[in-house]
């Protein structure tokens, strides 16, 4: 099995058990841990990604609220076993069960995500230069378009392809930071480094600041 | 991971694999370059459909897919079967049945086996639209010319025969993550983010896709999405052994889909 099967097997397993039993307890039991942390020392979740779960864009601490469970319960497994890295997260997820992954990701699975944008506005040439990317590609470069993978609307395709829209530009470019430089190596394939080594900064940047830009359009 | 090669070992789009010598470099005009005309509105109709089949000409559509899946870049990509190359070599006489083919015909084709569906009308909306796009993408290409990133690159013979069995592996490795274990694709909503690569929603035994050395073609030069050419040949043919050895609708040419009525 790959390190990919493995971590999501892992995940999807605590996943499935986790809606096998009533739900409602195990969203409560998140929510908890979110807002307070739990005995072995994990700190309250709100502390750096908000009371709604929904990040801080000036601090570059990405939205947990929506996000798909399996994906975030990915995410913790990976800071755990080195593929993701992160002083805060990487020491964090010590504390966490296997259960306690799957609690806190199913609660910030359930919340809601705003109409508004994380970052609103921005230099026109950039958005519209970064929209370009996300939704054409620059196959001058060999870079599909972001929405190829990430969704129309880059709402995500579950549960691989997060939704990569209405995150902090900073958090955006810090990840394609890692992904160049191998601080981050999760991605399925190395997909997400073939796409980093190959886009310069400006683009990132521009990328970044037109995804920031975007709030998850309405419910049909 | 099986020897999938990562990045550094990828060629870039501009690195095209040698062609014929006297192929004719050519590029389409830029995407923000559609006139604001009545021809410009059929060309972006054309785009339209081309990108979301399922949307744009669902009444001609047997399956799952969209003319990009195979076509990358909206249908502008070197090496991907562009459409700005077929526009200007067509017509032009056809093995596959034996005559020679308009540039609509050969869309027809595409309708018939990969879209496994019914070809749309020559006088209809959605063919007038589809070779209104492609003859914009070919503005200025010369008539006949072969033009250099035409179709997908031939990949060389591998030094083992293509197996399947090998292809399986190749297959989970590095396509299942997005095509799904059992070539599925993957679903959003009501349509597919990835697209199947076999079963009922997948191209016909009459597409050329189902053809071992396009498929090996075609996925050396543009998969995984974003990794081209990071596949050995011997991956490439393998893998494409491996999906079409597996189920699909049959070849509507044959007796076996006589019986049934095409498309759903």
């Amino acid at each position: 099995m790959t390190r990919l099967q493995k971590s999501t097997f892992a995940a999807a397993l605590v996943f499935a058990l986790a809606t096998a039993h009533v739900e409602g307890a195990v969203v409560e039991a998140g929510k908890t841990i979110a807002a307070a942390g739990n005995a072995s020392g994990a700190p309250a979740c709100a502390s750096c990604h908000g009371a709604d779960g929904l990040g801080n864009a000036a601090a570059g601490f990405p939205r947990l609220a929506g996000m798909n469970a399996q994906y975030l319960v990915r995410q913790l497994n990976d800071y755990e076993n080195g593929t993701r890295n992160n002083p805060v997260m990487s020491a964090m997820v010590k504390s966490l069960t296997q259960a306690e992954r799957a609690q806190v990701a199913n609660y910030y699975a359930t919340l809601p995500v705003p109409a508004k944008p994380m970052q609103a506005g921005g230099d026109a040439a950039r958005l519209a230069s970064g929209q370009r990317i996300a939704r054409d590609g620059d196959w001058s470069k060999g870079v599909p378009a972001c929405y190829r993978c990430h969704g129309p609307d880059g709402s995500g395709v579950p549960p691989h392809f997060p939704a990569i829209i209405d995150q902090p530009a900073s958090y955006i470019v810090a990840q394609f930071t890692a992904w160049k430089d191998g601080a981050r190596s999760n991605d399925p394939i190395g997909l997400m480094k073939s796409v980093a080594l190959k886009l310069d900064n400006d683009e990132i940047a521009n990328v970044a600041a037109w995804l920031a830009a975007n709030a998850y359009p309405p419910k049909r | 991971m099986m020897g999938i090669a990562m990045a550094s070992a990828m060629a870039t789009p501009e690195e095209v694999p040698a062609g014929p010598a006297d192929a004719v470099k050519f590029a389409p005009p830029a995407e923000d370059a559609i006139p604001n005309s009545p021809l410009g509105d059929m060309i972006r109709m054309g785009r339209d459909i081309f990108v979301d089949t399922q949307t744009h000409a669902r009444q001609y559509v047997g399956n799952g897919l969209n003319c990009v899946n195979c076509h990358l870049d909206a249908g502008r990509l070197a090496n991907s079967s562009p459409l700005w190359a077929a526009y200007v070599a067509y017509p032009a006489f056809r093995t596959k049945n034996n005559k020679v083919n308009s540039y609509q015909e050969r869309l027809e084709g595409c309708f018939i086996f990969s879209m496994n569906g019914r070809m749309p009308p020559p006088d209809s909306d959605v063919m007038i639209a589809l070779v209104s796009y492609s003859f914009w993408l070919a503005t200025g290409a010369p008539t006949g010319a072969q033009l250099a990133g035409r179709g997908y690159p031939d990949v060389p013979k591998p030094p083992l025969a293509p197996d399947k069995q090998r292809g399986a592996q190749v297959y989970a490795e590095g396509c299942a993550l997005c095509h799904g274990a059992s070539g599925q694709g993957t679903r959003l909503g009501n349509a597919y983010a990835f697209p199947p690569l076999w079963g009922r929603d997948s191209y016909n035994a009459g597409a050329g896709m189902h053809r071992v050395n396009t498929a090996a073609a075609f996925i050396k030069a543009n998969m995984p999405l974003g990794q081209q050419n990071s596949l050995t040949d011997q991956q490439a043919w393998d893998v494409a052994a491996f999906v079409n050895s597996q189920p699909r609708p049959a070849d509507p040419r044959t007796k076996a889909a006589a019986s049934t009525a095409s498309g759903r």
